[in-house]
């Protein structure tokens, strides 16, 4: 039995984890990967809010360029995308560099990521948000418009607070899916959470400590943003009648 | 033919037009000439894609029925480990999952010689087993939830009546529970199988030559980017496709 803890490195590991050691990398690229997770999500969000807006009332070509969009997107594997995205993004820079007269440019990894993982967060909140909004009952926003609220205050004070509620549990497991495909710019060459302990776990050959750590991080991320979720999801349904129990 | 109407729209036909155009151009101005020395390896690739699809999603689909059962009416003792296995699977990204089996066993097997004089060695030094493994693992912690809910919604007044006639308890879950809770969840099904589909390409970063393997090599070996990429994401669209229509065969069927 020592002979198989031993074998696990388990000995070692607190020594490989400690913050000197290997454990201040991983602790770097959670940092790396949360950040991208959180621009994707908010650039998914604006694209999202946009594209269901686009999707409920826009016209006819607008409706079938987005259709397209989020077939096309939500049937792609998100490795693919990613690759496709990041050529076609940095070939679009270089190009307008050159035509400014500059270099090539280096492009920063960070933004890279919130680009490539944006655009995909996008197709799925487009969906998740239309679906939200839809459910809205409709006389609240013709109530609105007879006030004759203009457009945009309508969406401010009417549409996105009573479609809230519809949204947090689509948008909770978005902003999950954001966390978790950040590992997947790791095959593109960013220094994410994932990305780090391959190379920690390669050049120390204790994989199973660097991998179980990292699946540690990723799980507590995912935990804590459940718990926020759920406040939020409670904050979004205030006022709104209980269905437990029937009396509020 | 339903939809030809509402497609012979003014506006789509224009915007077909110049789908149409712009697949022409990409097949005139791109860059092909690689494709003739490529298509057996990605034949092969293609292949082994979705044999590793088929086979995770069973492997997958029969650990998912027991755990989504523990979960629903298992004791505690049955309840809670299959809950922390959909929640640790359910949390973490599927490619620190891949490279831990990879890299992780695959660095412990070695070390015992009794796994390497087994006969089971062969195969353990490949990269496949490791791939079907993890993907049928994530498969299953991601139905087992799924199948959760399916086994506690199927109508309580169903199970009472197959017991009131004294049906034994297997042959109750057989004919009943199990056929019903699958049913009601076809469409979850479809969805998560396609994104099954999409997990696939990962099992590229240990060495499976499938598909996407393919594309990242014609680009290594010939430096065109775009094109195989495309193409890539062309067989998948197509691969998506049959799977959606498969499942809507099996819902209306």
């Amino acid at each position: 039995m020592t002979g198989l803890f031993e074998l696990l490195g388990l000995g070692a590991s607190a020594e490989l984890l400690s913050l000197s050691g290997w454990g201040g990398n991983l602790l770097r690229g959670l940092a790396n990967s949360l950040q991208i997770a959180f621009g994707a999500y908010g650039l998914g969000l604006v694209i999202g809010l946009f594209g269901a807006y686009g999707k409920l009332y826009g016209g006819k070509v607008t409706r079938d360029l987005l259709a397209i969009y989020t077939t096309v997107i939500r049937a792609v594997p998100e490795l693919v995308l990613i690759l496709i995205l990041y050529y076609v993004g940095s070939d679009i820079i270089n190009k307008i560099s050159e035509g400014l007269g500059g270099g090539r440019v280096e492009i920063n990894g960070v933004a890279a990521g919130i680009w490539v993982l944006g655009v995909v967060q996008g197709a799925y909140a487009t969906e998740v948000l239309r679906g939200a909004i839809k459910a809205v009952p409709v006389g609240q926003i013709e109530a609105a418009k007879s006030y004759g609220m203009p457009a945009f205050m309508i969406m401010r004070r009417v549409t996105i607070p009573a479609m809230m509620s519809f949204a947090v549990p689509g948008l909770a497991n978005l902003w999950l899916i954001a966390t978790k495909d950040t590992a997947l710019l790791a095959v593109v060459g960013f220094n994410e959470l994932t990305l780090e302990t391959r190379q920690a776990a390669s050049s120390t050959r204790a994989y199973f400590t660097f991998f179980l750590a990292a699946g540690f991080l990723y799980l507590m991320v995912t935990l804590c943003s459940g718990a926020v979720f759920a406040r939020v999801e409670k904050w979004a349904r205030r006022g709104q009648p209980s269905l437990k129990g029937g009396t509020s | 033919m339903t939809g030809l109407k509402e497609l012979m729209q003014p506006h789509r036909i224009v915007m077909m037009l110049i789908f149409a155009g712009l697949v022409i151009w990409c097949a005139v101005s791109l860059r092909w000439d690689w494709l003739p020395k490529y298509a057996p390896l990605a034949l092969e690739g293609l292949w082994t894609t979705i044999w590793i699809l088929a086979a995770s999603l069973v492997i997958g689909f029969l650990l998912a029925v027991p755990l989504g059962l523990a979960q629903a009416v298992g004791p505690w003792y049955l309840s809670i480990p299959a809950r922390t296995f959909c929640t640790i699977i359910r949390g973490t990204p599927l490619l620190l999952q891949i490279w831990l089996l990879y890299y992780g066993l695959g660095s412990l097997f070695p070390q015992f010689p009794w796994i390497r004089s087994s006969e089971l060695w062969p195969y353990l030094r490949q990269a496949w087993p490791y791939a079907v493994l993890a993907l049928s693992l994530s498969y299953a912690g991601y139905e087992g939830e799924v199948m959760r809910g399916a086994f506690s919604g199927v109508a309580k007044g169903q199970l009472e009546a197959a017991k009131s006639f004294g049906m034994p308890r297997f042959t109750m879950f057989r004919r009943i529970w199990l056929p019903q809770a699958i049913r009601n969840v076809l469409p979850t099904l479809g969805g998560e199988t396609i994104l099954q589909l999409k997990a696939t390409p990962l099992v590229a970063t240990i060495t499976v030559v499938e598909i996407y393997s393919v594309s990242s090599r014609v680009r290594s070996d010939t430096f065109i980017v775009y094109e195989p990429l495309l193409l890539l994401a062309v067989v998948y669209m197509a691969i998506a496709g049959v799977i959606t229509l498969a499942f809507r065969r099996f819902e209306n069927g």
